[in-house]
């Protein structure tokens, strides 16, 4: 029974780090209507700020995690202006070959910098946790904290894309481009405003992801990434809950299917999930229809 | 000449090249003018250049990103290393041409039934979600590769599912691969399975079967209206990729000691795009070039290696952003334009030049 309650809560955890990181794919994906795969590697990026912000230039937690908000989310604007931008006419092919190259890209600077051996990452979480069940079962800070930060996260994204004029128009603009724009929206800036976003919320994903794994290696964004893809579309893609859901969702199926089924087969289950999930319901758990017109 | 051009020489060209290039290498080795790293890259350049030509199937004349071929070459890798290892201890059979060649056939059935396994949910999503459920697909295979043991016992091949105690020989054992692969492959054949691949492929591409494909690419929805089985021919398109994948699969297998599934990562499936994409999506030649080139050039540059995969990285979105670029794009068609005009005026002189003779 402890054991089962153990899962749940890394199950948990983990599901709200893909939660955090599915936010961002959902809104990007909503409004550019392209695949960011270089999103997972915005957070390895941020993860790698914070250390060094904090192993090498002494800064306090708080101050390194600030460090990588800003700095994964200029990279947000700048990959989106210099990738991104001249594309928005071209085919979805071109546009997602040229986001693997930036996920490469990325990769592989990153590798030419911080070397492919992998960091040892010291929580940036002061909290010690706490014991439930006679100590028997031991809740971590981390625990806490990137759960609470995920509800907070798809709160606030909430209350800002349905009540600020600024939220609504990046609404609008995934909605209909050419409309949005015939009513006063600056286009443009509305979606370089979401790679800004989703880019930020990386960063945080990326302090969180490693915390509570302590190992940070230039690869370590693409997996989750991938699976937080995957959670985007599980709850239905450009739907906030949604993402949330499907984040948290997939988080425990990936940490039980670890435990009971096979260590090996656990990537392989998410998947399996992903494809299921695409034949069954290919607008997720909490996502419209919409109907393809001619 | 451009009609016939056209017609011959556009067919006959990727075939040129692929013999030209095995005959200069064929001379290059009975010289003794070739380096030995170079001699060793020759099978895998042949795997790969049928791994370029058959993503280009899928991705240039299909129109739908596949992420996941390196799947693909590892079901062909395994199961030809599992049949060639069984043939030789289980069945006792010695020559290892005949072996390579069964060996590469059941690769490629054996890649085109997961083609059609894998294709039957994937060809139903479009665009991004069918690129990530292929990524999907590939991952899947390797993790399930990861957990299968093979071993031959007594004529018998027996199968473990996460269960090493298998007694015999083993053939292949777990997270390590296929262990103790005879190491059949040859360059000859390896150049036949190239102009086999070519063979399919063109004539898939020129014929009634093609021509509906690549309609489907330009417009799915037009080609459905006019009476297009749609999923059937995204079908043919996938698993006879998928086929030539497997087949250069096994080739890449046995030439190898032993290899591990961790071989046909994701990174070897991006490789493979990156060949198709440099050497011009649904363009064959460039195809073979580009993947010949850039198995060779990393070898040889091996004090640039870790700026490798940077140059690709960097290459792909160059290459996407120029072939994309409007103005670009219109600057190449105003020459066109201009040449097609200076073709039809030069043909209206000679034409009044000639009626002027005549009068």
């Amino acid at each position: 029974m402890i054991s089962f309650l153990s899962h749940l809560v890394n199950g948990l955890s983990l599901g709200s780090v893909y939660a955090i990181i599915a936010l961002g794919y959902s809104m990007v994906y909503g409004i550019a209507k392209m695949l960011n795969f270089a999103h997972g590697d915005v957070i390895m990026v941020g993860a790698y700020i914070s250390f060094c912000a904090s192993q090498y230039w002494g800064l306090s937690p708080l101050v390194s995690v600030l460090c990588a908000m800003v700095v994964c989310t200029v990279l947000g604007i700048i990959i989106e202006r210099l990738a991104y931008k001249p594309l928005r006419q071209a085919g979805s092919l071109a546009v997602l070959i040229t986001a693997i190259g930036v996920s490469y890209l990325l990769q592989n600077l990153a590798l030419l910098i911080w070397g492919a051996n992998p960091k040892v990452f010291s929580s940036v979480i002061g909290f010690e946790g706490f014991t439930v069940f006679d100590g028997q079962l031991k809740i971590t800070g981390e625990v806490v904290v990137t759960v609470i930060t995920c509800v907070a996260v798809m709160l606030l994204l909430t209350w800002f894309t349905g009540k600020t004029r600024t939220g609504r128009a990046i609404r609008a603009v995934s909605e209909d481009k050419g409309a949005a724009q015939l009513m006063g929206i600056n286009v443009n800036f509305s979606i370089s405003l979401t790679f800004a976003i989703g880019s930020f919320l990386a960063a945080i994903a990326g302090v969180l992801l490693c915390s509570s794994y302590n190992t940070l290696m230039p690869t370590t964004g693409s997996m989750p990434g991938i699976k937080a893809f995957t959670a985007a579309v599980f709850g239905g893609i450009g739907s906030i809950p949604g993402a949330m859901l499907g984040g948290i969702l997939l988080g425990l199926i990936e940490i039980f299917g670890r435990a009971y089924i096979s260590t090996e087969l656990a990537d392989a289950i998410v998947f399996a999930v992903l494809i299921i999930i695409l034949l069954v319901k290919p607008s997720g758990l909490l996502g419209k229809n919409v109907q393809e017109k001619v | 000449m451009s009609k016939k051009w056209k017609k011959y020489g556009s067919y006959a060209l990727p075939f040129a090249l692929v013999i030209v290039g095995f005959i200069v290498s064929e001379i290059l080795i009975a010289g003794g003018n070739m380096s030995r790293s170079l001699k060793g890259q020759l099978i895998p350049i042949c795997a790969y250049i049928v791994m370029a030509l058959s993503l280009n199937l899928v991705v240039g004349f299909s129109g739908e990103l596949s992420l996941g071929h390196a799947g693909f070459m590892s079901v062909g890798a395994f199961s030809g290393a599992i049949v060639s290892g069984w043939l030789l201890n289980g069945a006792g059979m010695e020559n290892e041409t005949l072996r390579l060649i069964i060996a590469l056939v059941t690769g490629g059935v054996f890649a085109g039934i997961t083609g059609v396994l894998i294709g039957i949910p994937v060809l139903r999503l479009r665009g991004d979600y069918l690129a990530i459920v292929t990524l999907a697909f590939g991952e899947i295979i390797r993790n399930v590769l990861n957990c299968l043991y093979f071993s031959v016992n007594d004529r018998k091949l027996l199968v473990g599912f996460n269960n090493a105690n298998l007694p015999g020989t083993i053939l292949v054992n777990g997270p390590q691969g296929a262990v103790k692969v005879a190491k059949i492959a040859t360059f000859e054949v390896g150049f036949a399975l190239v102009l086999f691949t070519l063979l399919v492929i063109m004539n898939l591409v020129r014929s009634r079967s093609g021509r509906a494909i690549m309609a489907i690419r330009d417009n799915r929805i037009a080609a459905e209206a006019s009476g297009l089985n749609v999923t059937k021919y995204k079908m043919m398109a996938f698993v006879t990729s998928a086929v030539l994948a497997g087949m250069a699969g096994a080739l890449y297998g046995l030439s190898f000691s032993t290899f591990a599934a961790a071989k046909f990562k994701f990174d070897t499936s991006i490789n493979i795009l990156v060949f198709v994409v440099l050497g011009g999506i649904g363009n064959i030649p460039g195809s073979i070039i580009a993947a010949a080139v850039l198995t060779i050039l990393p070898e040889q540059l091996r004090a640039f290696s870790d700026y490798r995969m940077l140059a690709y990285a960097v290459v792909l979105i160059l290459m996407m952003l120029i072939t994309n670029n409007a103005k670009l794009k219109g600057f190449v068609m105003t020459i066109r334009e201009n040449r097609k005009k200076n073709k039809v005026s030069a043909a209206v002189t000679a034409a009044q030049t000639k009626g002027g003779e005549q009068a």
